[in-house]
């Protein structure tokens, strides 16, 4: 398995061939139309994070002492974007999760998507899955 | 100033904001709804005031303080003329509009009892909503609503059928900031009137699109913002009839609206000082005055006129998209147009258009309410100003034909 620092910087590399931003979000969006994020029954209020904007389902287990993660969202740019995250943090150890520090979405230029002022529930949802590590690594 | 006709590029070179590029593109700037942009008059004041007047106001016998306290009253005389009140001590200087609907429900409201009854619409915005129920939940007093239809129009029969002795206050807005309708207020203050019920006017989306005049309307209580009329942010006005200002007990206690403080016991100030407790945002209360002044330099006819063929032209071109629907559909309209595209969330949408430089606002815009009735998370709103052109609308058509072509 990858690390995560591995995983950020294959990110990285995949956006670092598009230098037009409509490039770029053509590339989350088809990632966000691809990925079958969250099971359906899993889409239940106590999953949900509702932002001002968008809303964010999340869902975290610990299987064999690795977090396993599966989100989704009814607006597809923040579906890309949690797609991306679940690629870095998903199959990682709960200690690696709880102290992550992911450089990889400022370095492929989605830095304004995790701003205060979006409220999408990317930010609710990065605090989620990183306490819900934490709580696993305790238990 | 001198009154100049309708000249939209001279209008447009007044507002610096305007001719930024936003990721490498011309700004389209069709969040108006939230803030509208500053003219460079009123940028220019904020500055002379802090180079060369700052002082604090209404306690210096010192030259400086003299100056700032009179330009700040002079920015009272100035606003009260453009809204025609009767005195100047009834414009209250506030933070906003929100601040001083908070005023009258704090105040106003000590003087209500358990079992009075307050009438609000279903269009509220969430800051003439939350403070009436928190008035409510402190008072024992009972929130009635008025209901809306699809097209967004207010059912004034029912709001007829609400009103008794028992209703103490109406408090309703002039515009719906998320649908764009303008209100019957007139009805709306006659009925409420006929029963002895006070009114309060959310004056946040119609003092910038239309004349207003608080004598006419006999509205009891007026609140707006400066920063959606072109003034500094921080600063709004509070209108109240002085008849019933002076009877409302203070808001908050400090400096500047007392009379006499002992230990025991303080006096208070006269209307408007009452309700002005501690040093005010004196440069946005000079600043606010400018922007009436440049207001004044326009005419409001003729912003009127070109607003409504903006709104009119951008609804006939947003039909051309496929699967668009509107949301405030009102006989009576300001220039605001709130919309989804099918098959595409306001989100995506909104910040694809931020790529191409055209700003719009999307999400609930603090009426969750309006989202439930139509069952839906939020909408896209453009919101247009008189310095806005149809050759920007174009530009919008285009950014959502792309933003649509990416997205579905």
């Amino acid at each position: 398995m990858k690390t995560m620092q591995e995983l950020e910087q294959e990110i990285i590399d995949e956006f670092a061939i598009y230098d037009d931003w409509m490039d770029k979000y053509e590339y989350i969006i088809e990632l966000g139309k691809d990925l079958p994020l969250i099971d359906a029954s899993k889409k239940t209020e106590d999953r949900l994070i509702k932002g001002c904007q968008s809303r964010v389902w999340v869902d975290a287990e610990k299987q064999d002492g690795k977090m396993i993660f599966t989100a989704d969202s009814d607006a597809i740019i923040t579906k890309g974007i949690i797609g991306l995250l679940i690629r870095v943090l998903s199959h990682q150890s709960t200690e690696d999760v709880a102290k992550a520090e992911l450089k990889f979405i400022k370095e492929i230029g989605l830095q304004e998507h995790l701003s205060p002022t979006r409220s999408n529930g990317l930010v609710s949802m990065i605090q989620q899955m990183k306490l819900a590590a934490i709580k696993q690594s305790v238990n | 100033m001198e009154k100049t006709a309708f000249d939209i590029e001279k209008i447009r070179a007044q507002f610096p904001t305007l001719h930024r590029l936003v990721n490498g593109k011309q700004l389209v700037y069709f969040d108006n709804g939230a803030t509208s942009q500053k003219p460079q008059v009123v940028i220019d004041r904020l500055n002379d005031y802090y180079a060369n007047e700052n002082a604090n106001i209404h306690r210096g016998v010192h030259t400086l303080s003299q100056e700032a306290t009179s330009a700040y009253e002079e920015a009272r005389n100035t606003i009260q003329q453009y809204i025609a009140a009767q005195h100047s001590h009834e414009i209250i200087f506030t933070k906003g509009t929100t601040d001083s609907i908070n005023l009258v429900a704090f105040s106003f409201g000590e003087l209500l009892e358990k079992g009075d009854e307050i009438i609000i619409s279903a269009m509220e915005h969430h800051s003439n909503i939350v403070p009436w129920q928190m008035l409510c939940e402190r008072k024992g007093c009972l929130l009635k609503f008025i209901p809306m239809s699809t097209k967004g129009e207010l059912d004034l029969d029912i709001y007829a059928s609400l009103l008794s002795t028992k209703t103490k206050l109406v408090a309703v807005t002039h515009v719906s900031n998320a649908l764009g309708t303008v209100n019957d207020v007139d009805f709306i203050i006659k009925s409420a009137h006929n029963v002895g019920a006070m009114v309060l006017i959310d004056g946040a989306q119609s003092i910038q699109h239309m004349p207003v005049n608080v004598m006419d309307l006999d509205c009891d209580f007026y609140a707006f913002s400066g920063h959606k009329l072109f003034g500094p942010t921080g600063v709004g006005i509070l209108y109240g009839k002085e008849a019933i200002l002076s009877t409302m007990p203070p808001y908050q206690g400090g400096g500047d609206m007392i009379k006499e403080v002992t230990l025991e016991k303080t006096t208070y100030n006269s209307l408007p000082h009452k309700f002005e407790a501690g040093t005010p945002h004196i440069a946005g209360g000079i600043g606010l005055g400018t922007a009436f002044e440049f207001l004044n330099s326009l005419d409001m006819k003729a912003i009127e006129a070109h607003e409504k063929e903006l709104l009119e032209y951008a609804t006939e071109r947003l039909k051309t998209i496929e699967g668009i629907k509107f949301y405030g559909e009102a006989t009576e309209k300001v220039s605001v147009i709130s919309f989804l595209i099918e098959g595409t969330h306001p989100y995506d949408v909104g910040t694809l258009l931020d790529k191409m430089g055209i700003a719009v606002r999307t999400g609930h815009h603090c009426t969750q309410p309006i989202m439930d009735f139509y069952k839906i998370p939020g909408t896209i709103r453009a919101s247009f100003a008189f310095y806005n052109t149809k050759e920007e609308v174009d530009i919008m058509i285009s950014g959502l034909n792309r933003a649509v072509g990416m997205l579905r």
